[in-house]
């Protein structure tokens, strides 16, 4: 019987923690509680490789680390690639009788910045040739770690350090690069979207992928009250109305086959998720009509998509 | 069984990778490393190599794919030449100081502006510093040597470093020469099981590459640079034991010649075949010459160079690279800088030339002797002096 998460979540999470306590996240940060959740999802027998970022920074400070799995970072850019080697060696020592047989999911994780700027072509990549890994990309919209710099991920009318709103400025002048439809278009096995703020979902999500055989990618989207601008316990609250304006929705792409995991019959206003964070704040009505009008374009789109090719 | 058969040192390379019987080959192509990934390549269709053979997208995933499956204990190997080494630069830091023995060809390559896809060793000066233990190669013979060597040595329990072995584009890796091919069974005498003792596993959870805060990276750094000096004494065992199994002996530095002789010329790479036939001409002509060929060039062999300089007035260094505003060619600051201070050290000059797949003929080589003989007697204010190249300005003043 596969497992659902989603209906049996609360008898078939683990207590036990692969992340330990003491890392040093900011206090509410939403990519530290989805990571938590990710690696409860992946359990013991993975390797993971993760790009330089919040989540290296916040849990590998020479001598101590929060990792109790194994776990190797080497740079920024290169996330896809070093899980490909992970990936392919051990496929080889195992098939040479050089390393016991086992299920060892391999798994990258990365940034916004380190998936959909500089390591897109790595990421592109490690798609193309097929390797068995799952992919997380923790989208907090920005450069957080270097200070809030603006990435092609950062929203349109968001005011970053590197994009300012200024008199002459609405801050970010460009749509959100859409990252998850881009790993679709791979023809992977499987791509999603998920969000803390839904954590069966999201750990039903990483369980798949990482189950799924060649490659595989989620988009996290992770609340970041320090470069966001919001209140330290908001951060689930704003996950949830980025779902429900149409934001961000969560969906999956099955072998090309798409689902919308929460559908609302009525979505909310963007005005709602926006006015919750001090990086919207400038924005005038005007614009927001225009971000409304291109949230209710995507979403169509979406649904148009999950209609015709529905799973 | 051995045999000698006709191989190109590109594939000379891929047989001794073969050999090894190496797990995971990443590669991309670029003019001139391509014959040997696609000599790999072709193994492994043919089931004649059992190893994954992972065409990456770019160099910098090549040694990144590398580094990860290195992490898990998987004997790698990649090859690459001038740009694309340029665009792993970042990578090789991160193999080196994670203590990956990644063994990597560099087939020699001049880097752009101009474009040019010919031999010179721009790209091997500008990767000098990266901790990787470093070796050039003179013929075909030394390409399939010293690969299988770099094995040997990078993966030894006391090193566990990465190792680039440089042999010139086009002047050797499309060279077809006389190889020796060794049997299987004398490789394996020599090239023992890899066992990466630090490989990622989750029944022993490692973290591998955290970040240094400022009380701790120096540190590091520092142990970093005592691990590949004292890899020197095992790169000497290295080739005592390959001498002695094989039956060709290698050194990190290689007089030719040189004994009683008052001018020295040291060359690297392929050049140095060439510039040994104008020492035989020469010295049956009487004159008081030798040659250095300079093997091991990271860790540098500081002593063993002092001891083949010795009695020596003049040291003509011949390099293949410029370093742009310094001080001459980087392979001649670096002996300078090695013999500052010896008492009795020889005269050091520096000539640069073959740069970008300009041939260095016979008589380039007579004619930088000759020179810098002359400059030797009569003095000269140039920092170095260039060979074969047109125009009004041959040496440069500091």
């Amino acid at each position: 019987m596969k497992e659902n998460l989603i209906q049996f979540g609360k008898n078939l999470v683990t207590t036990e923690e692969f992340l330990a306590e003491g890392h040093t996240f900011c206090t509410g940060c939403g990519e530290a509680l989805a990571l938590r959740l990710a690696c409860k999802a992946l359990g013991r027998n993975v390797i993971i490789s993760n790009a330089t970022g919040c989540t290296e920074v916040c849990t590998s400070p020479l001598p101590v680390t929060s990792w109790r799995v194994p776990w190797i970072h080497t740079l920024f850019e290169n996330t896809a690639a070093t899980v490909s080697g992970i990936e392919a060696g051990l496929k080889i020592l195992m098939k040479k009788g050089k390393t016991p047989e086992k299920d060892i999911k391999c798994v990258a994780v990365a940034g916004d910045g380190g998936t959909t700027d500089i390591g897109i072509q790595a990421l592109s990549g490690a798609f193309e040739r097929n390797h068995d890994f799952l992919y997380l990309c923790f989208d907090n919209e920005a450069y957080m770690n270097t200070g809030i710099q603006r990435s092609s991920a950062t929203p349109y009318g968001a005011s970053t350090t590197t994009a300012p709103a200024g008199k002459l400025s609405i801050g970010q002048t460009t749509w959100k690069k859409n990252l998850p439809e881009i790993a679709a278009a791979h023809n992977i096995p499987y791509a999603a979207t998920a969000s803390p703020s839904y954590p069966f979902d999201l750990m039903n999500k990483v369980k798949k992928g990482a189950d799924v055989k060649g490659p595989a990618y989620v988009h996290i989207f992770s609340p970041c009250p320090t470069g966001w601008r919001h209140a330290t316990d908001l951060a689930i609250e704003i996950g949830r109305l980025a779902v429900e304006t149409g934001i961000f929705p969560l969906y999956e792409v099955e072998n090309g086959r798409y689902k919308l995991n929460v559908d609302r019959p009525k979505l909310k206003p963007v005005k709602e998720y926006l006015r919750t964070q001090g990086r919207f704040r400038h924005l005038l009505d005007e614009e927001i009509i225009r971000i409304q009008e291109h949230v209710d374009e995507e979403y169509a789109k979406l649904k148009a998509k999950i209609t015709c090719f529905a799973s | 069984m051995s045999e000698r058969i006709g191989l190109e040192a590109s594939h000379a390379a891929a047989e001794a990778v073969k050999m090894a019987d190496v797990d995971v080959i990443a590669a991309y192509p670029i003019t001139p490393q391509t014959h040997i990934p696609e000599r790999l390549a072709e193994m492994v269709a043919d089931g004649e190599l059992n190893a994954a053979y992972v065409p990456v997208e770019s160099e910098h995933s090549a040694m990144s794919t590398c580094v990860g499956a290195a992490a898990v204990g998987a004997r790698t190997f990649t090859a690459t030449a001038g740009p694309g080494l340029e665009y792993m630069h970042n990578v090789l830091y991160i193999a080196s100081a994670m203590r990956l023995p990644v063994v990597m060809t560099v087939a020699n390559r001049a880097l752009s502006a101009p474009l040019s896809i010919w031999g010179d060793h721009s790209d091997a000066m500008s990767v000098r510093d990266t901790g990787w233990i470093q070796v050039f190669c003179q013929n075909s013979q030394e390409a399939f040597d010293m690969t299988l060597w770099a094995f040997r040595v990078g993966e030894d329990p006391g090193v566990l470093l990465p190792v680039m072995v440089h042999f010139d584009g086009f002047h050797l890796t499309h060279v077809t020469e006389p190889v020796i091919l060794p049997g299987q069974e004398e490789v394996d005498k020599f090239l023992p099981k890899f066992r990466y003792p630090f490989a990622l596993d989750p029944d022993k959870p490692m973290t591998l590459g955290a970040f240094a805060p400022p009380d701790i990276y120096s540190e590091a750094k520092v142990a970093q640079e005592v691990a590949i000096r004292k890899s020197k004494a095992v790169v000497i065992q290295g080739f005592r034991e390959f001498g002695e199994i094989f039956g060709r002996y290698y050194y990190p530095v290689e007089p030719y010649k040189t004994e009683g002789a008052k001018t020295l010329l040291l060359t690297m790479g392929s050049f140095s075949e060439t510039a040994k036939t104008v020492i035989d001409t020469k010295k049956d002509r009487g004159e008081s010459v030798g040659l250095i060929n300079l093997r091991l060039w990271r860790p540098f062999p500081f002593e063993e160079l002092r001891q083949a300089v010795k009695g020596a007035e003049t040291l003509i260094i011949f390099d293949r690279c410029i370093s742009f505003g310094g001080p001459g060619g980087p392979v001649s600051s670096e002996i300078r800088s090695a013999l500052y201070g010896e008492k009795e050290g020889p005269e050091v000059l520096s000539f640069i030339g073959g740069l970008g797949g300009r041939d260095m003929s016979a008589k380039d080589f007579e004619y930088v002797i000759d020179r810098g003989c002359e400059i030797a007697q009569k003095g000269s204010a140039e920092l170095f002096e260039t060979v074969g190249i047109r125009g009004e300005v041959t040496g440069i003043r500091g």
